[in-house]
């Protein structure tokens, strides 16, 4: 007779399985090195002439060459490459002189806090709109979120900011321009309040700083809700098609001959289903998010990531556009292994 | 006096090309007794199980000039009653457990649900009585399989679970609809035991709908036969072999008997009038 | 007609020409009832028809300044959509950069599928060792964010409307090569594969004659979905100043050049992006109505 595997074996495959990732993640990682590598190397930007200058003695150049590594055999650049990244050295800005990953750490924690309230509007906007479009399918209700969605898809993001700067800041007032505080609170915020985690939002919530928290929070409603809408634009969608092939499983016919009212039907039994594979959404709604974030921080003038990469861009410091590449290609690989380790705890036909 | 009574049943699903009639006008009594749904696929009588919990989705519509079940017209009943009904008082028992249970769900969960949401039942309370359940289907180790998840049962485990589950609250009427179609031949054998005996023991109405002629033959009352969504012929389970209807007849004859002759088995002859309105 | 329609409708088609063109009548019939799918299909043909016809849509020459009409608003005769701010027709600039939109979606159109089908299909055909490369350089790609990738490649090749191209259609393959493989693994151990193979076939017609065309279906549908987010990346790079360089018309770059005068001018960057919508939506329209059709597991009917 079949019946449960026990435990222990159960979670050594799981760990098993965990392993498998990594290891798909460090091959995944490394060809992310080769490529940004590969683009370092084909730049016309002569390294070595951006940091001797132009006036510099061929003996002065070749020692800086040396310096760089650039006499080393390719292969062997490369292996240098991997381990300084690796070791968090992603070189260092030809604009500030500074260490990249150091400047990113800065810019990062603002990325972030767009990116997860602009998912955390889309979720909650965008589940129930796919539920309620998947159980009335053909309805109005259905058109409209339909439509809405595909509005969504359409909208080249850096536009909707501006008309959305020019609606609701310019004209309206409603919410708080560009940046992400007012210039005053921004002084407050840098000379008397501990920064714990460098999301303004909790930061200040932190220190009680509610007037500051406000600010904040008309800063980033706009930016964060295009950015919710675009978000909602894709869950909603793909809520409705895993809904409806959740509705036509015979499992719901089961929940219904007990009786169970239709909300527990849909929102525990095929809910649980359909978390199942929307969990995979959400991760890669979010990894879209920090790079749709690009051009929605240009618009907004928001300090973070994208807003690094395109300064970085405009003046020619390519290892600063490479590292900014690499951490975002770090974090979107990153977002898919946790998205797969977490469908395997939702799911427990994945984990045996 | 009869525990269920339809008159003139009709499903109807919208289709792109037109509307397509799955069944057209069925009748039927039913007491306390066992009565069997024959007929090929197609031939409406899953259906005809599913219109009498009224568990028909759109595009598909149920009409029917009388369905009455305990004194109850279902077809006036609101959705509400009718939730009612369904957990309580007709259960169904649906032909592949892989399918019919939910997959995320532990079967400890799906088996106390009904009991927890609706009778309002402690955890404690609820796991005894699904305990007692699964026992009662002759599951020996019933604390294991409550704590699994459906895919680590056998098809003939997850059928056993799918009674327990329709069984604990005592309903009047199961419909059991291919019940055994989908398991092993060494199985089925147990299983329909199980819910032979299961049936019997508490005195309840049963649908048992199925393709197989014999063994609707030997472990129900009555028997319809259906085809292309009516009724072709209706009768007493023992006088089977004895049908008159040609279709009935047609099926018998494409069964193979041991000790028969080796020649083909004959294919359906579907020429006569009955086959073609 | 009718008898034109009869041979379109026969269920039992004398040819596999006539099955397969009765086939995409059937498809079109169907397509003819979603009207979500007919508007974006009818934006796409204006498109099309603006772009073949610029000269005559637009009414001044795309080009041309007059810094007497600078910064006109809507509904000043002879500018409806109004002027930029070297008293450029808004109106026209938009009709002659669809030409601009047009090259650079078929561009990507015509290069990314065709790279992502061959690495799919050779992948799926051969298996074993060559499908776990092929597929793992495939993962690498797709594990990068699309845009900043694109962003990167353009950084190192310069700006400009092909490199543009070039960015977006390296970045843009992955996933059909997905969907190739998916679809030749399904084809691949059929029979009338082996019976091509029994007849002496080798492995580069048997992909190029029998795999491939099998895939065809499943790529063109994803274009036609994915044609939406090529034209909002390469507006998105335009309006970085990483595609398109002035003066052309292209909208992206146009919405940059209104930026300026968001506040007070707002005509000049509301414009273009409208434009950007509007075809971007005809696209989502129709590659979703054509996905509904073609593709039944995620019909929504």
């Amino acid at each position: 007779m079949t019946t449960t595997q026990n435990t222990p074996a159960r979670s050594l495959a799981f760990l098993r399985q965990i392993a498998g990732g990594l290891t798909t993640l460090a091959i995944t990682l490394l060809g992310l090195l080769l490529v940004t590598f590969f683009i370092g190397r084909v730049v016309p930007i002569d390294p070595v002439l951006s940091i001797v200058g132009e006036r510099a003695t061929a003996a002065q150049y070749e020692a800086a060459r040396v310096a760089l590594g650039l006499d080393q055999p390719l292969w062997k650049q490369f292996g240098i490459y991997v381990l300084d990244a690796v070791q968090g050295d992603l070189g260092t800005s030809i604009r500030t002189g500074a260490p990249i990953i150091g400047e990113i750490a800065r810019y990062f924690p603002a990325t972030l806090e767009l990116a997860t309230l602009g998912t955390i509007i889309g979720v909650i906007v965008g589940v129930p709109a796919g539920v309620l479009a998947a159980t009335r399918p053909g309805s109005l209700a259905d058109q409209v979120v339909r439509l809405v969605g595909l509005m969504g898809y359409s909208m080249p993001v850096f536009w909707l900011g501006l008309i959305g700067l020019l609606v609701f800041y310019g004209h309206l007032d409603w919410v708080g321009g560009p940046g992400r505080l007012d210039p005053v609170y921004e002084m407050m915020l840098e000379f008397s309040m501990t920064q714990y985690t460098g999301a303004i939002l909790i930061d200040t919530a932190l220190n009680g700083a509610w007037e500051v928290f406000a600010n904040a929070l008309s800063h980033i409603v706009l930016p964060a809700g295009i950015l919710g809408y675009v978000s909602m634009a894709y869950i909603s969608r793909m809520t409705r098609s895993f809904m409806m092939n959740e509705l036509g499983q015979e499992y719901i016919t089961t929940a219904r001959v007990k009786g169970m009212p239709e909300w527990r039907v849909i929102w525990v039994h095929a809910m649980k289903n359909v978390m199942v594979p929307l969990i995979t959404v959400i991760a890669l709604s979010y990894a879209y998010l920090l790079e749709g974030s690009v051009l929605t921080e240009t618009i907004f003038a928001w300090p973070g990531l994208g807003s690094y990469i395109t300064d970085a861009l405009f003046t020619a410091d390519m290892p600063a556009v490479l590292g900014g590449t690499i951490v975002v290609g770090v974090v979107f690989v990153t977002l898919n292994m946790a998205s797969d380790i977490l469908y395997r705890l939702v799911d427990p036909r994945a984990r045996t | 006096m009869s525990l269920l009574e339809v008159e003139n049943l009709r499903v109807t699903f919208s289709t792109e090309t037109g509307p397509v009639e799955a069944v057209r006008g069925v009748s039927f009594q039913l007491g306390r007794e066992r009565l069997g749904i024959v007929g090929e696929s197609g031939s409406g009588k899953t259906m005809t199980g599913r219109a009498v919990l009224r568990l028909i989705r759109p595009p598909g519509k149920i009409q029917t000039d009388r369905m009455i079940f305990d004194g109850q017209d279902l077809s006036k009943a609101s959705e509400r009653d009718m939730r009612a009904l369904r957990g309580r008082r007709i259960a169904m028992v649906m032909q592949d457990p892989k399918y019919s249970l939910n997959p995320v769900m532990r079967v400890g969960d799906q088996l106390t649900e009904g009991l927890r949401q609706r009778d309002r039942l402690g955890a404690a309370e609820a796991r005894k009585k699904a305990l007692a359940a699964l026992e009662a289907v002759q599951i020996r180790d019933p604390e294991r399989v409550m704590d699994a998840y459906p895919h680590e049962l056998s098809g003939g485990m997850g059928q056993r679970v799918m009674i327990a589950m329709m069984l604990i609250p005592e309903p009047d009427l199961l419909i059991a609809d291919e019940p055994t179609s989908a398991l092993d031949v060494t199985v089925q054998a147990e299983v329909l035991s199980i819910l032979d005996g299961l049936v019997r023991e508490r005195g309840m109405g049963l649908i048992f709908i199925s393709h197989d002629l014999r063994l609707v033959a030997r472990f129900c009352d009555r028997v319809l036969v259906m085809y292309k969504g009516r009724v072709v012929e209706e009768l007493v389970a023992r006088d089977l072999m004895a049908a008159q209807h040609p279709y009935t007849r047609g099926l018998l004859n494409c069964l193979p008997r041991i000790g028969g002759s080796r020649a083909p088995l004959p294919g359906l002859d579907r020429t006569g009038t009955w086959a073609n309105d | 007609m009718t008898r034109m329609t009869q041979w379109l409708t026969d269920p039992n088609p004398t040819s596999r020409h006539q099955a397969r063109i009765g086939q995409v009548w059937l498809a079109w019939i169907r397509l003819r009832r979603n009207p979500l799918a007919i508007t974006g299909l009818t934006i796409i043909l204006i498109l099309f028809a603006m772009a073949a016809f610029a000269p005559l849509f637009a009414t001044q020459d795309p080009t041309t300044q007059d810094l007497t009409q600078r910064l006109l608003p809507p509904g000043t005769r002879g500018h409806w959509l109004g002027t930029d701010d070297f008293g450029r027709d808004i109106w026209s600039r938009i009709v002659h950069g669809a030409r601009i939109t047009l090259y650079i979606v078929a561009l990507v159109a015509l290069t990314a599928p065709a790279l992502g089908l061959l690495i799919g299909t050779v992948a799926g055909y051969f298996g074993g060792l060559v499908d776990t490369t092929l597929m793992r350089i495939t993962d690498i790609f797709l594990a990068f964010p699309r845009l900043i990738l694109a962003l990167a490649l353009v950084a190192v090749l310069g700006p400009g409307i092909f490199n543009a191209v070039l960015a977006i259609a390296l970045t843009a393959w992955p996933p059909y090569a997905r969907v190739a493989r998916a679809e030749t693994l399904t084809v691949r151990s059929s029979d009338y594969i082996a019976a091509v193979r029994l007849q002496g076939a080798g492995s580069a017609r048997i992909i190029w004659g029998h795999v491939m065309p099998m895939c065809l279906p499943s790529v063109i549908i994803r274009v036609t979905l994915d044609m939406a987010g090529v034209i909002l990346i390469a507006a998105g790079l335009g309006f970085l100043g990483l595609g398109a360089q002035p003066p052309l018309p292209e909208w992206g770059l146009m919405i940059s050049s209104g930026r300026k005068f968001l506040f007070e001018q707002w005509w000049v960057a509301t414009m273009p992006g409208l434009a950007i919508f509007i075809v971007s939506l005809g696209f989502n329209l129709l590659g979703d109505g054509l996905r509904d059709v073609l593709d039944p597991r995620s019909a929504a009917r």
